[in-house]
Formats: structure tokens, C-alpha cells, sequence
């Protein structure tokens, strides 16, 4: 396996008042967020606790996907993406010219809205990260495939057909896959882009159940637009508005009393 | 905004100040049939309990018709607070159809030559309860806060009055029977002031999202 090139997390101090969970894993800084001349993110500060569940919620085009996104440079793909201010994680500026980008997201894996398994089989979804970081001895890979696919809920489902597509799994089934093949690469943080939204409600109880259990080794950011499920599976909310972070706090402090009025009108359905 | 969900919320808020509403009624005609000997009311306060049995059931229905939408912020909060104080108004129409049949019983019996400070009590139970409702009425917690230091007021006459009732029940063994009717109105009365104590605390609740019970931060001390 290579080196991983940024440095191992160290924990940084925990600033007062600032709901991070253990230990601030993900700090974001003052950061401002241009598409051309609009400004997508204004002034976002926070951070985020290792080993939690962090939830963005906001109405439609608040920036909150934009944020996520900007946690394992995934705008770099985008022309025209400019950004200020900084990303820090274990105290290190993901932005920083000698960051290996690619290794940055092995270490920030991303999971999206819609399923994207490769026309492979289910065996070489998961094991495709790991090849792709050099791994080719083939008791590793099956071993690390069980594992992801063990903790992922889906071994069993699929035990028997390793080497069938994966194009042939049920909607449920290609998320879980592509949760496997995010954590096969033993990320440390999990971003998640609304996993759940084209899922049925068993498919999606599944997924939750499988955040709750990841939570032990990974440190997931989840966007949703379902506050229900904010409220199921993360410890911390962030409500952000046209770009602006308007409150971030425990959970059940943001579903039972929010402290700001626009976050008790969204969460109540009143606008949004 | 007036969607589904807002006019599910009013429809329970109306319905429990409709219950709350009964209840002042029947605790106050309790009251009054208690002190003016009064039979007939006495029954029909007793038969009215079951309206307010009946919106007690209603309302835990709209709750839960309410929760499987999955409110929030203060909307989960009086959804679940509602259960609560809907309880509490169903046990307070307990006890004055309690109170009633006590009344209903010394109605009947000459009455007892004793001075007790019922009627001090019974105002002081009544403003307790009033003051809990007119609270969450105008979602005002201050008001809320006010009513619970005055449960110890009542707690201490409701004693007082115990231990006058057992000394006149030494004095005059043929008034045990009419004492000890007058000792359950007493004591349902010292049950309403904790009930209301407890509507009190669902207000605070409401309102500041703050859950006050045992917490030993429910106000100033009476003087």
C-alpha cells in the first residue's frame, strides 16, 4: 500500500462552545465559496467531532451539498470553483499545493445520492479502490471485500454471487455496495450526498442502521433533506441558508429548540 | 402558513381548551356543591366526568395521528406536552367528580359544627388551575412559573386542615364519618394544586423547551 501523504490526524484543541463531539477532526474556516461571481458559501465556520454523525439539512441550493463537497475538493472538478478561506483536517489545510488530491479522497471517501456501482461484478466494485492503491495480492482482496461487504450489511445478500454484476442489486443493495467500496479504502471520513433519497423505506432503515454502526470506525457528514432522518442517525445538525451556516448544534437541541428563527420555521415546515 | 399540519396543531389546541375548560367548570361546581350542600349538582358534576373522559381519548388520538407525521421544534413540543396536559386535566376531573360525591354525601348528613378553611383551599386550588391554563393559553411561561411555589401553600393547609379534622374526630366520634368525607376533599383538593403544578410544568416546557420536574428549579420560595 503507498503512504498516505498527509499527516496522521492530530487532534486538535476543541475551541469552546463549538459542538464538535471527541475531538475536531474537520475544521472549517471562515470559508467563502464562488461559482464565477456568485457566492455559494459565505463565511462558513465549524467543526466537525471524529467518529460522529454530522447531518447538513437546508432548503434546496443553500450550499450545504457545496460544503460537502468541499471536504474532500470534489469542486476541484468544477471550472470556475474558487474558494476562500480553509479546510483544515487533524489541523491540516486540505487546500494546501503539496496535498495529494487523490489521496486526500482516499482518506475523505464520498458516497452520492444515486447508486453508481461500475459495470463490474459486486467482488470488483469493492475491491477497485484497492487495486487502484496498489493492492494486488488476491487473499488481501478477497479478505478486505468480505470485510467491507460485512460492514456494510451486504455479505450476506450476496455471499453466493460475488462475481455476478452489480448492476443486477437492488437499489438498496448498489448503495450498500457503494458504502462497501467507499469503506473498503479504510477512509476515515464518510461524506454522504442524500444516500437514502431514491430508496424505499426498508432500503433506507437498512442504510440508517448501517450509518449508526459505521459511526464506530468512520466520521460520517450527511446532507439530507429528510429532518426525520437527521434526527435518526446524527449527533450534530448543521442548518445552513442561501449559503449561510445558521446554526449548528447537537441534533436533539436543533429538532426540539432550535435557537434561531429560521432554523425552528425550516424544521417545522414552514418554509423550505 | 396554514397547512395540514398546522390545522391538525390547532384542532388539538382548541380541544384542550375545551377539556380545560369542562374541568374549571366541573372542579368549580364541585366546589360549589360542597359548600352549599347542593345534591342535584353534586350528580351532575359526577355524570359530566365522563366528557371529559371522552376528550382525554380524543386527544391522545389526534396526538398520535400528530406524531406519525413526525413534528419538530415546537411543534413536538405541544404535540407531546398536549398528551401530558390532557392527562393531568383528566385526573383533575377525577378528583372533582371525587369532591362531588363527598359533597354529595354530607349534602344529605346535618353538618358539622367545625371551622375549616375549605373554601381558602379551594380559591387557592382554583387560581393555581386557573393560573396553569391562562399560561398555556398565552404560551406564557413566567405565569407558569408562578403557580408552583404555591402547591407548598396548599400542601400546608390541606395539613392543617387534616389535623383539625382529627381532632374534632377525638372530640366527636359521631362525626367520624362526615370528617372523613371532608378529609377526601381536602385531599383531592391538595391533588389538584399538584396537578396544576404539573400543567404548570408542561407550560414551562413548551415554552422553554425546559424540563423543570425534579429539578428543584421551579421558582422563588413562598415567604
Amino acid at each position: 500500500m503507498p503512504d498516505i501523504s498527509l499527516p496522521k490526524i492530530v487532534p486538535t484543541e476543541q475551541k469552546t462552545g463549538e459542538p464538535a463531539g471527541r475531538q475536531p477532526l474537520i475544521t472549517v474556516d471562515q470559508l467563502s465559496l464562488y461559482y464565477g461571481a456568485s457566492k455559494a458559501l459565505k463565511n462558513i465556520s465549524l467543526s466537525l467531532g471524529e467518529r460522529v454523525v454530522t447531518a447538513f439539512i437546508g432548503p434546496s441550493g443553500c450550499g450545504k451539498s457545496t460544503l460537502l463537497r468541499c471536504l474532500n475538493r470534489m469542486n476541484d472538478l468544477i471550472d470556475n470553483v474558487r474558494i476562500e478561506g480553509a479546510v483544515k483536517i487533524g489541523g491540516h489545510d486540505i487546500y494546501s499545493p503539496e496535498v495529494d488530491v487523490i489521496e486526500l479522497r482516499k482518506r475523505v471517501g464520498m458516497v452520492f445520492q444515486k447508486s453508481n456501482p461500475f459495470p463490474k461484478s459486486i467482488f470488483e466494485n469493492v475491491a477497485y479502490g484497492l487495486r487502484l492503491h496498489g493492492v494486488k495480492n488476491k487473499s488481501t482482496l478477497e479478505t478486505a471485500v468480505e470485510e467491507s461487504l460485512r460492514n456494510a450489511a451486504l455479505w450476506d445478500e450476496v455471499k453466493d454471487r460475488l462475481h455476478a454484476s452489480a448492476l443486477g442489486l437492488s437499489g438498496g443493495q448498489q448503495q450498500r455496495l457503494c458504502i462497501a467500496r467507499a469503506i473498503a479504502i479504510k477512509p476515515e471520513i464518510i461524506l454522504m450526498d442524500e444516500p437514502a433519497s431514491a430508496l424505499d423505506p426498508i432500503a433506507t432503515a437498512r442504510v440508517e442502521e448501517l450509518i449508526l454502526e459505521l459511526k464506530k470506525d468512520f466520521t460520517i457528514v450527511i446532507v439530507t433533506h429528510n429532518m426525520q432522518q437527521a434526527a435518526r442517525i446524527s449527533d450534530y445538525t448543521a442548518f445552513f441558508y442561501i449559503g449561510e451556516l445558521v446554526e449548528f448544534d447537537g441534533t436533539t437541541k436543533i429538532f426540539t429548540n432550535p435557537a434561531r428563527k429560521q432554523t425552528e420555521d425550516y424544521v417545522t415546515g414552514r418554509f423550505g | 402558513m396554514d397547512n395540514h399540519y398546522e390545522m391538525g396543531l390547532d384542532a388539538l389546541q382548541q380541544k384542550l381548551l375545551l377539556m380545560a375548560s369542562h374541568v374549571e367548570t366541573g372542579v368549580n361546581q364541585a366546589l360549589e356543591a360542597l359548600l352549599q350542600r347542593d345534591y342535584a349538582l353534586a350528580r351532575r358534576v359526577k355524570e359530566s366526568d365522563r366528557v371529559v373522559d371522552h376528550f382525554e381519548v380524543e386527544i391522545d388520538e389526534l396526538v398520535i395521528q400528530l406524531l406519525t407525521k413526525a413534528p419538530l421544534a415546537t411543534n413536538l413540543r405541544l404535540v407531546t406536552a398536549a398528551m401530558k396536559i390532557a392527562q393531568n386535566l383528566e385526573r383533575i376531573g377525577d378528583e372533582a367528580s371525587k369532591i362531588a360525591k363527598h359533597a354529595g354525601e354530607l349534602a344529605q348528613e346535618p353538618p358539622v359544627r367545625i371551622h375549616l378553611d375549605l373554601p381558602g383551599l379551594a380559591g387557592l386550588v382554583l387560581e393555581m388551575l386557573k393560573g396553569a391554563l391562562d399560561a398555556f393559553v398565552h404560551r406564557d411561561s413566567a405565569t407558569a412559573r408562578a403557580v408552583i411555589p404555591r402547591d407548598r401553600q396548599v400542601d400546608a393547609l390541606n395539613q392543617e386542615i387534616h389535623r383539625q379534622l382529627v381532632q374534632q374526630m377525638m372530640a366527636d366520634p359521631q362525626t367520624i364519618g362526615r370528617c372523613l368525607h371532608m378529609m377526601v376533599v381536602s385531599k383531592s383538593l391538595e391533588r389538584i394544586g399538584d396537578h396544576a403544578t404539573n400543567l404548570a410544568e408542561d407550560v414551562v416546557y413548551l415554552c422553554e423547551a425546559q424540563d423543570i420536574r425534579h429539578t428543584g428549579a421551579k421558582g422563588p420560595a413562598l415567604v
